[in-house]
């Protein structure tokens, strides 16, 4: 039996050994789904700051506040802002697609699968790497998504960041450390030089929730999914043991 | 009332039925008085995981059938649908998705079974090409499977494979657009694949996986010793060396049931991805036929074949690079097929085989592997290479194979199965 789960183990090792490189972006987040409140205020921000170009047409109002424990009057009265869309709609925006393509040149993607599709440290350090480039139809670039036709919508919070050149603990590349300070010199740190409503760590943990909340869309069933694994492993694991003693005793006389 | 001689019940419902279907005559063929050899050993396992998985897939894949809408604008969506909306319907769409891995993973491990033991050998030439059978088509099936999501890597994937038959000379591009049913793939592709990967592909294989265990119950298990159970039998004319498949087999098969369920919902439920080679990236943006992913990989069960096709990188004997990879990743698994007559050796099982057998076999598993690797990601000029010497050593496997196997020294088999 023990033979056997190892072999089986070792069968799945290729698949986990050359599992699929995440994109190469300079933060990373790791979502908690159990963190409701953070969740709560991602939602929050999202309808505030992002839902007025990106719709999440597979997500509906109802399933989030089930999910984060919100009551259905709040959510009514603080997070959908739209007369035609109801409690239990998908969270469509009114912008028309072909609007939108018209306007910007494309239509602001859909986010439902985004935390998927590009993950979520890529959320993060997009959100995270806005800074002021006055070559830019919209005053800013992104450090992970270079020329983005998106301006920085939560610039009011984070205030105005630009690169500048000044010591960073990142290493970088081709340069040795400072000896004294261990610092690197690189004219690519982003800094906050106007302060905007947010201290820098409190607009990190406000990213923070906002890519969690997308995490959660992208997968809602993951919630599901984890309340359900234990139960299904261990009833599967007693049918393994009772399995196994019925097996030892009918091939006690096999020899 | 029939042959006489058909095992029968006593009385009661079952003799009504007996009168009339071989109930308990065939119980008695293929479960209770079948008698498979005593050894069997890990490897044993794979297929009766393999007709398990088949099951979980026929059962799941009947339930997204439900609310999976097979049309361009609505299949993509209505994927979204069954994930969210449908009670369990995640459940059942990851159990179908990592159910398709599953299925490529036990079908590798039972094939590695089968060139370990011999198990293609006289008498069982036909268990094997059966078996052959069922993967060729199985890949079709998967493939089929994978546009109907209708994702970026959905469609791209299918694109590449489609092309694939452009590059035979002459009818080549009217037959990858008879295939399509369009100049490019569309909603007329999906739709065929639909119907060919619910309806077509599976009643076939079901077929054929009756006829592959049909065929192996007439001429017996093989075993890891490679000896045949058959010519050692009792005054009753039972193997000694056999024990009846019911209950001894039933009972350990499902303690390898449990363990592979274990593993199989570990995954399911918290890896359904599998790290982005169950379900790839780029598959959760909708096909788009204006924009073509920076990398497109097959499935990670194809990218063996793939790393053949693409290993082949210059024009022979007139033909296009392109059409011979074409023909190289064909032969690599027509060559399959013909494995039970390309064997010369004396003897069955690795355990008796000599020392050139055991390295073509350790060679020809390592480069199967790094091709599958290779096939997974973006190509260079070395990997390519290495590429190529794979596909070498792939093919060497087979083409050497009646001269290792012939002149290599066997060690002697022994009377009856050890251990």
């Amino acid at each position: 039996m023990k033979k056997q789960l190892f072999a089986l183990l070792f069968a799945l090792v290729p698949f986990m050994a050359i599992a699929a490189p995440g994109p190469d972006v300079p933060h990373s987040m790791t979502p908690d789904l159990q963190d409701k409140e953070s969740l709560q205020r991602g939602m929050q921000l999202y309808v505030n700051y992002c839902m007025g170009c990106h719709s999440l047409e597979h997500q509906r109002f109802a399933r989030a506040a089930a999910d984060f424990d919100m009551p259905q009057d709040l959510v009514e009265e603080n997070l959908i802002f739209s007369s035609s869309l109801a409690y239990n709609d998908l969270m469509q925006i009114s912008m028309q697609r072909e609007d939108g393509d018209n306007w910007f040149g494309a239509a602001a993607p859909d986010l439902s699968l985004h935390g998927r599709l590009r993950g979520t440290d890529w959320i993060y350090s997009y959100l995270l790497g806005f800074y002021r480039d006055p070559s830019r139809p919209t005053g800013v670039n992104n450090t992970v998504y270079e020329l983005v036709a998106m301006p920085n919508v939560l610039e009011p919070l984070q205030g105005v960041q630009e690169m500048v050149c000044s010591e960073t603990d990142q290493p970088v590349h081709g340069q040795s450390p400072d000896p004294l300070s261990g610092k690197y010199q690189s004219c690519d740190v982003l800094q906050v030089t106007q302060p905007g409503s947010m201290e820098p760590a409190e607009f990190e943990e406000a990213v923070y929730d906002l890519t969690n909340f997308l995490a959660y869309v992208g997968e809602p069933s993951k919630l599901q999914a984890q309340a359900l694994a234990p139960k299904v492993l261990i009833f599967i694991f007693i049918f393994g043991v009772i399995a196994y003693l019925l097996k030892r005793e009918y091939w006690r006389d096999i020899h | 009332m029939g042959n006489p001689n058909k095992a029968k019940a006593e009385s009661g419902i079952m003799r009504w039925i007996d009168d009339r279907f071989p109930a308990t005559q065939m119980m008695q063929e293929h479960l209770t008085q079948y008698y498979a050899p005593k050894n069997f050993n890990f490897f044993y396992i794979f297929g009766v995981l393999a007709l398990l998985v088949l099951v979980n897939q026929i059962l799941t894949g009947v339930w997204l059938t439900m609310s999976y809408n097979p049309s361009a604008e609505g299949a993509f969506r209505s994927v979204e649908y069954i994930m969210r909306d449908v009670e369990y319907g995640w459940l059942i769409r990851y159990m179908h998705s990592t159910g398709a891995s599953a299925f490529f993973v036990v079908i590798y491990l039972h094939m590695f079974r089968a060139l370990m033991y011999g198990s293609y050998k006289a008498p069982r030439e036909l268990v094997w090409i059966f078996g052959m059978a069922i993967y060729l088509l199985l890949m079709a099936e998967a493939f089929m499977g994978y546009l109907l999501p209708w994702g970026q890597m959905s469609y791209w994937g299918a694109q590449v494979i489609i092309s694939l038959f452009a590059t035979i000379p002459g009818i080549g591009p009217d037959l990858a657009q008879w295939i399509r049913g369009d100049f490019l793939i569309s909603g007329i592709t999906l739709n065929r694949f639909f119907a060919l990967h619910v309806v077509a592909l599976p009643i076939v294989i079901l077929a054929l996986v009756v006829l592959h265990i049909i065929a192996l119950h007439e001429v017996g298990s093989n075993n890891p010793d490679g000896i045949e159970i058959k010519e050692k039998k009792d005054e009753a004319g039972k193997p000694l060396d056999g024990i009846p498949f019911h209950p001894y087999y039933t009972v350990k098969d499902l303690v390898g049931i449990a363990v592979f369920l274990f593993v199989f919902a570990v995954v399911l439920f918290y890896f359904p991805e599998g790290g982005g080679y169950f379900l790839e990236r780029p598959n959760f943006e909708p096909a788009n036929p204006m924009v073509t992913p920076d990398h497109i990989a097959p499935v990670w069960y194809f990218t063996p074949f793939y790393a053949i096709l693409r290993a082949i990188t210059f024009d022979f004997l007139g033909l296009r690079a392109e059409f011979l990879g074409v023909l190289a990743m064909g032969g690599a698994i027509a060559i399959l097929f013909v494995l039970p007559w390309l064997d010369r050796s004396a003897v069955k099982s690795m355990r008796y085989k000599g020392w050139l057998s055991r390295i073509a076999l350790v060679i020809f598993s390592i480069s199967f592997v790094i091709l599958g690797i290779l096939g997974a990601i973006p190509a260079t000029p070395m990997r390519t290479l290495v590429a190529q010497i794979c596909t070498l050593l792939y093919f060497a496997f087979f083409i050497l194979m009646p001269v290792y196997t012939s002149i290599e020294k066997t060690k002697p088999v022994p009377e009856r199965v050890t251990g």
